[in-house]
């Protein structure tokens, strides 16, 4: 299991996270970017805020890898998520798979940022023009 | 037994800290914890859900907390 798991609190490095990712074994490559919208349900979002437990972020990072490497015949697994204020355009997060064939990069991507939304504890605070809010925090 | 409770996200606005220290029997577990910060924390009850871990992994309610035990509220998660 080759992976790159890591928390940033500084820009995240797409070019480098693509050189990381990309061998000669591996036919199909993909990448996911996640990016700061400028709206939620119609309202103006002025910025992001993100916060990590890191230690057990981490792990439940390494947990979601370990399931895809099981799951899929993949070559390697990147995540790199971001922490901190983040504007309009920024990037919090970058997950890249690769494999020789394309079906299996593709599933395990979405799986990995699928389960991450789901169980890696890192939160999302979003600041609106009249306040902010915890995102998913209430029903 | 001492515990110190560490929090995050929302959890944080609602203890007014990062961290929460609790006085708890020995032999306390995971659902104990839940009952008395709620009943300190009322405004736990209304988010979504929240899940408590221990020792960077997600605990379920009978589980047994010890004193030296890294323990955090989890309230719903926002990544990506």
């Amino acid at each position: 299991m080759i992976t790159d798991i890591q928390i940033f609190d500084t820009a995240l490095q797409i070019q480098s996270a693509i050189n990381w990712i990309m061998s000669p074994e591996s036919g199909g490559i993909d990448v996911f970017i996640g990016t700061v919208r400028n709206a939620t349900k119609g309202k103006k979002v002025i910025r992001l805020e993100f916060e990590a437990y890191e230690p057990m972020a981490l792990a439940e990072m390494k947990k979601i890898a370990q399931v895809a490497f099981d799951k899929w015949p993949v070559q390697k697994v990147l995540v790199h998520h971001r922490t901190g204020v983040l504007e309009v355009g920024e990037v919090p997060v970058i997950i890249a798979v690769s494999a020789a064939h394309r079906a299996a990069a593709f599933d395990a991507c979405r799986y990995i940022i699928d389960t991450l939304k789901q169980t890696v504890p890192i939160w999302k605070k979003e600041i609106f023009e009249d306040g902010e809010v915890w995102v998913a925090a209430h029903p | 037994m001492k515990i110190k409770i560490l929090a995050f996200g929302i959890a944080k606005d609602i203890f007014g800290s990062t961290s929460v220290n609790l006085e708890m029997a020995n032999d306390a577990t995971v659902y104990n914890l839940k009952y008395l910060l709620e009943q300190e924390y009322p405004r736990l009850k209304q988010l979504a859900s929240y899940m408590v871990a221990v020792n960077n992994e997600y605990a379920l309610p009978g589980d047994n907390l010890h004193e030296r035990d890294e323990i955090a509220i989890i309230p719903p998660v926002s990544g990506g």
